[in-house]
């Protein structure tokens, strides 16, 4: 589904974000990243639906070239959902009209299709009651839920999540990583960054490990927890687990 | 003192002063900043556009409107329109427009160069991430701008677009030099007429004070309900 391959990427001529890395996500697959602040992570994630542009390699979505400038990037992003730490609402706009803002003008879905479709994935992630209301009366937590059905609602072929728990307050954070372990057990697609270990030991099939730009470590969630085969890996998760 | 004072006079040109001359100073201050923000925001966008040579041009544009007094270009536009007209229609003589369409012409032209600034201010106070989940849910960079940046940047600046309206308003007084009977030309004409100088002025005075003063107290009523609502 997703497939990157030798991926390098700069910031200025001299800062090097991502060094020449491969991976990929299989239809179906959980993939957590995970890896200290600076590693690349988000920026890789980013690179995927070509929100960030990469100099080297190449990344390829559902047989399609992201890296090709004859893609029409409009079209192949509307195909893939993307969770922001911030959420990233538009605060202008209802509730509802933020799920159906992209259905209508993007996908050309009828105001009631879309609507109809918005108020069924507001039920699923437990906010049909806030239909109404703009995103700065909803809570942190109630805010990432309705940005998980915006995404949904343009019926994806995968999810990227990037940080989705990060900016939440601590009571906040389960409330969304329930919606994402069931979306991950319906047998979405997903590429997850975050440094919930909880929900990757839970859902992922496999965890990749980054740091400063490389992809340290990549494997299997047994594996992964059991005994990572880097030092840094060890390092790292040593920390975060400690708590 | 006062006693010499006819204040009659007003009374007398009142209608001439509202139906003809406040009308003709309002359409000219409300088409004007209608045209100017339109403009405006145009010249904004291309400066944010990470083009270069668009970006150039409308700087080069806005600082060159910006280092003219507004009195020299009405003045100016007014004389060269004819012959711009002229010389972009290939037409034999030069084309003849009307006065009104020259300072409206010359308002929007001038104004563009501010409200560009303050659009420009508003596209840049919002946050990146906005047009990153526009674009992540499919959104073209024209849409993403019509439905996401552009109305929070309008919504965000508003206080301030009707602050420069405000101004815009008393600026229209400035088409005196094409003797156009705007609000203040129309006073200035009945004060020649009845040799009424004093009084003529005074009132015109009071009524820009006026207007600009409630308009202003609405904009900062406006400025606390937006602020609330954030």
């Amino acid at each position: 589904m997703i497939e990157i391959k030798n991926v390098n990427k700069w910031y200025g001529p001299s800062f090097q974000a991502l060094k020449d890395c491969t991976t990929s996500v299989a239809k179906g697959e959980v993939v957590v990243v995970c890896g200290p602040s600076g590693s690349g992570k988000s920026t890789l994630i980013k690179c995927v639906n070509a929100l960030e542009p990469i100099q080297g390699g190449e990344i390829i979505l559902d047989g399609v070239k992201v890296n090709d400038p004859k893609t029409d990037l409009p079209k192949l992003r509307s195909r893939v959902g993307m969770v922001f730490q911030h959420f990233e609402l538009f605060p202008h706009l209802r509730i509802v009209d933020n799920l159906c803002l992209a259905q209508e003008k993007v996908l050309g879905r009828k105001h009631e299709d879309a609507l109809a479709r918005g108020l069924k994935l507001l039920e699923r992630v437990g906010l049909k009651d806030h239909a109404k209301k703009f995103p700065a009366e909803l809570s942190g937590g109630q805010q990432q839920r309705v940005a998980i059905a915006r995404a949904l609602a343009m019926d994806p072929i995968a999810m990227l999540f990037d940080e989705p728990t990060s900016a939440l307050d601590p009571e906040m954070i389960s409330e969304v990583l329930d919606v994402m372990v069931d979306l991950a057990r319906e047998g979405m697609t997903m590429m997850v960054v975050t440094h919930e270990m909880g929900f990757a030991n839970k859902v992922a099939d496999r965890v990749i490990f980054m740091d400063r730009g490389e992809i340290v470590e990549d494997a299997k969630k047994a594996e992964f927890f059991g005994q990572p085969r880097s030092d840094r890996a060890q390092k790292f998760l040593s920390k975060i687990l400690q708590h | 003192m006062l006693g010499s004072f006819d204040f009659d006079v007003i009374r007398r040109a009142l209608p001439y002063l509202f139906l003809e001359g406040m009308r003709f100073t309002l359409t000219l201050t409300v088409l004007a900043a209608f045209g100017g923000l339109v403009f405006g925001t145009l010249i904004a966008l291309m400066r944010l556009s990470g083009y270069r040579l668009l970006g150039r041009v409308a700087g080069i544009y806005v600082d060159f409107m910006r280092s003219l007094p507004l009195v020299l270009v009405i003045f100016w536009f007014y004389f060269l329109v004819p012959y711009i007209g002229q010389w972009l229609t290939g037409a034999s003589r030069p084309i003849t427009v009307g006065a009104f369409a020259s300072s409206l012409i010359t308002f929007i032209m001038f104004e563009a160069a501010y409200f560009s600034e303050i659009m420009r201010a508003g596209i840049q106070s919002i946050s990146r991430g906005q047009p990153a989940a526009a674009s992540a849910l499919g959104l073209t960079y024209s849409q993403t701008m019509r439905y996401v940046v552009l109305p929070q940047a309008f919504r965000n600046m508003l206080p301030v677009l009707l602050t420069q309206t405000i101004v815009l308003f008393q600026d229209t007084s400035l088409v005196y030099v094409l003797s156009i009977p705007d609000f203040l030309g129309a006073a200035s004409k009945v004060a020649q007429r009845d040799g009424r100088l004093v009084e003529m002025y005074l009132f015109a005075a009071l009524v820009y004070f006026v207007i600009s003063c409630v308009a202003s107290y609405g904009v900062r009523r406006l400025q606390a309900r937006i602020a609330i609502v954030r």
